[in-house]
């Protein structure tokens, strides 16, 4: 009896536990049916209609004509019966529609002679009268994906990411010959530049983030995906826990976070070509190829008394400068800031993470010379590392 | 126009800012996935005259009905009143205006909260001769106190300010003004309760006008009113026009017809900015300050200002058929909505002129009778 019962109760357990599962939410249905049909009493609370639009990006695709990407950030569906160029009212299409839906998106195309290095201002008035605006800073042909143009931007990647790495790399010979107290100076360095490339990051992606429309949340998107970020490389780096972790997978760590930092910068660069802000060209390329020299140092650190094979010291350039190429022709083509402060985000989780392993590194080379962690040699090099990127940062903050 | 309010930047990296001393573009991108058509050469919006201003124009067209009033009809609905003879013979006009919240378009799509006298932008045009008796019912049907004030002659009392007579009419309460109609001019009146900028800027004004009475010449008579509009309150007007709908006469070309005499009833009442314009194309005209005189104050000029509040009368004639422009030399307003067009034609394609922009005999008899009330 009993052995025939059980499976049925069980299975009777199993529909109750649905039904307790679902209780709730049926509830819910039935509190949402009656709100919507009804208003809940609540009709008296409801004040004058609030439009809210965000205009996410203007681009000049050819002469005489303005793009306007706008999205929805508000409440409800915006129409926006009217555009204005420069204060005049301005004929335009919108697609698919003028009237946007909450989270929705609209194409404006405006018919308007754009002056070529001047300044233009886009306006949005909705039906009831707001006014949206936004800034055309410097009138310039918005780039269109060409090869010359792919070709270039990848230059400027590679000036900005690469070759500062490897440069960097170069003087692995040198620091060998160093002492053991000195090596660790060196790693002590990197921590400073991976501080201040922490700082930086999480910076650039609240600034990112803050453009956002406003139901990305974007600030606390960034906490949390650089957290959750974190969490996951620690948490991978636990599971080889058992053994002691091989500078050279620290050394691919460092070029990892540093890569998804290049990746931020090469973002802004090439967002900034494609805005006609591109004046800087050159002599900014100039200051990030300096300001970035030292990363190369830094991944070379923790490899100092091992030799790898050469395939690494490419593999490990092309993983932390690599992507400045890649987020140059993203910025340049197809800028995304929603992607981009998820990269940056992570970049700042991967930095987090890779300045622990470095500590743990320098904890450990430090114990072996018999001197305390927190000694001078150890953090001088911290100074001197935040120091060298902040003073190279001058030639490329304006 | 523009308040200094631009947007907060995108692009995170200092260096960008560079580019205009402290502020810079705009980047973005659409949300993730969503499609980037760039739709060009397909259908621009629909406007009658295209090729007169090309693309710088409102978008659309203004539901009149709705709104209860149309601006073509504005030009020449001169109200008369309910005309009766004192005792001593002067003669009684009496008038009823009431004051009424009402959302009102002012361009294709663009919506206003407005005050309204009789729940049009603006007011009656009231229309009289000199000497004449006005006495006019106000009833404040709004959500504020109003009053009217008129620009005129008229004992203290009579004058539509806080504190004066019966001061602000509250909501609920009527008043009715009474004076003699002194002098004759192109005047104007208004709300004077406080605070006055929100009350006129909120469309609460219209035209009195008061004929000489000896009478002006026959003319083709038309009331202008610039005004314009805040939408957003931020003390900076959205729209500007004549009668209140932005480029609704560059829509609807206000039909006219050669070697007649016109003559224009004009008034500035744009609140925030300090003066506006009128400038006619390929035309000169005569113009006279506050119409309080028969002889022009000014002649031949093809352009005039008006700071808030000042009106004035100008006369011309067209030689030739064609579609003039005339609008404020302040290009910025005319940019915003004030602009029109005049459809000069030869008499015989007058007809086909009145059809096209929706207006019929009955228009056009208003429009050349208003000059010969006096002498009724």
């Amino acid at each position: 009896m009993s052995t025939k019962t059980e499976p049925t109760t069980a299975g009777r357990l199993t529909g109750y536990t649905w039904i307790l599962v679902l209780l709730p939410l049926l509830l819910l249905g039935v509190v949402l049916a009656y709100l919507v049909v009804t208003g809940g009493g609540l009709t008296d609370l409801a004040g004058p209609p609030i439009e809210q639009v965000k205009i996410q990006r203007i681009t000049l695709p050819e002469a005489g004509v303005i793009r306007v990407e706008v999205v929805n950030d508000g409440p409800q569906a915006v129409t926006i019966p009217q555009v204005l160029v420069d204060d005049a009212y301005w004929a335009f299409t919108a697609e698919p529609s003028n009237t946007i839906a909450r989270l929705g998106t609209a194409i404006f195309t405006i018919p308007y002679p754009w002056v070529a290095e001047e300044t233009h201002i886009v306006r949005l008035i909705s039906s009831l009268g707001v006014t949206f605006d936004g800034l055309v800073a410097v009138a310039v042909e918005s780039p269109q994906p060409s090869f010359d143009l792919f070709w270039r931007f990848g230059l400027v990647g590679l000036y900005v990411g690469v070759v500062p790495v490897a440069l960097g790399m170069l003087w692995y010979p040198f620091m060998r010959r160093l002492s053991r107290q000195a090596m660790n100076f060196i790693l002590a360095l990197t921590i400073g530049l991976l501080l201040f490339l922490a700082i930086g990051t999480w910076l650039d992606a609240l600034e990112f983030a803050a453009e956002l429309p406003a139901f990305w949340q974007g600030v606390p998107m960034v906490a949390l995906i650089a957290l959750i970020a974190l969490g996951v490389l620690l948490v991978i780096g636990a599971r080889g826990q058992q053994r002691e972790r091989t500078p050279l997978a620290v050394a691919y760590l460092i070029a990892l976070g540093i890569g998804l930092h290049n990746l931020g910068e090469g973002l802004a660069i090439g967002a900034a070509f494609s805005l006609g802000e591109a004046a800087l060209g050159t002599f900014l390329v100039l200051g990030f190829t300096l300001h970035n020299i030292t990363e190369g140092v830094g991944i070379a650190a923790p490899i100092l008394r091992q030799q790898p094979p050469f395939r690494h010291f490419v593999l490990l350039a092309l993983l932390a400068g690599g992507p400045a190429i890649l987020g140059t022709w993203i910025g340049g083509f197809a800028f995304n800031p929603v992607l981009a402060t998820i990269f940056l985000a992570i970049g700042i989780g991967a930095i987090l993470q890779v300045i622990w392993e470095v500590g743990k590194l320098i904890a450990r080379d430090t114990g072996d010379t018999g001197q305390p962690l927190f000694n001078w040699v150890n953090l001088s090099g911290v100074v001197v590392g935040v120091a060298i990127m902040y003073f190279t940062a001058f030639l490329v903050k304006f | 126009m523009f308040p200094i309010k631009l947007p907060r930047f995108l692009a995170r990296r200092d260096f960008l800012r560079l580019s205009l001393g402290g502020t810079a573009g705009l980047a973005g991108a659409t949300l993730l996935g969503q499609a980037v058509a760039t739709q060009q050469g397909q259908d621009s919006p629909a406007t009658s005259h295209h090729s007169v201003h090309g693309n710088s124009l409102l978008v659309g067209e203004v539901d009149h009905a709705r709104n209860g009033f149309d601006p073509m009809q504005i030009l020449v609905d001169w109200d008369y009143g309910a005309v009766s003879t004192l005792s001593s013979g002067q003669t009684l006009r009496e008038y009823e205006i009431l004051a009424f919240d009402k959302e009102i378009e002012i361009a294709p799509g663009l919506f206003f909260p407005a005050w309204t006298y009789n729940s049009r932008v603006p007011g009656p045009t009231i229309r009289c001769t000199e000497g004449d008796r006005i006495k006019i019912r106000f009833i404040n049907a709004g959500s504020h106190p109003h009053t009217l004030h008129f620009h005129g002659v008229h004992p203290y009392e009579m004058d539509g300010v806080p504190g004066a007579g019966p001061g602000e009419i509250h909501p609920g309460q009527t008043f009715t003004y009474e004076f003699d109609a002194d002098p004759f001019g192109c005047h104007h009146y208004h709300c004077h309760a406080l605070p006055l900028k929100r009350h006129i800027h909120k469309g609460l004004y219209g035209a009195f006008i008061v004929d000489p009475k000896v009478g002006r010449p026959p003319a083709r008579e038309f009331l202008m009113v610039m005004n314009a509009f805040d939408t957003n309150f931020d003390g900076d007007n959205e729209i500007y026009a004549v009668n209140t709908v932005g480029h609704e006469y560059a829509r609807r070309p206000i039909p006219a017809q050669v070697g007649e005499l016109i003559r224009i009833y004009l008034i500035n009442i744009t609140e925030f900015d300090p003066i506006n314009s009128f400038h006619l194309h390929a035309e000169f005209f005569d113009y006279y300050d506050h119409g309080t005189t028969l002889e022009p104050t000014l002649r031949k000029v093809d352009t005039i200002m008006q700071v808030q509040a000042q009106r004035g009368i100008l006369e011309f004639r067209y030689r030739w058929p064609g579609q003039y422009m005339f609008h404020a030399h302040v290009s910025e307003f005319a940019e915003l909505g004030w602009m029109g067009l005049f459809n000069v034609v030869a008499p015989e394609n007058f007809a086909a002129a009145l059809a096209e922009v929706g207006v019929d005999e009955a228009w056009n008899q208003k429009a050349i009778g208003g000059s010969t009330v006096a002498a009724k």
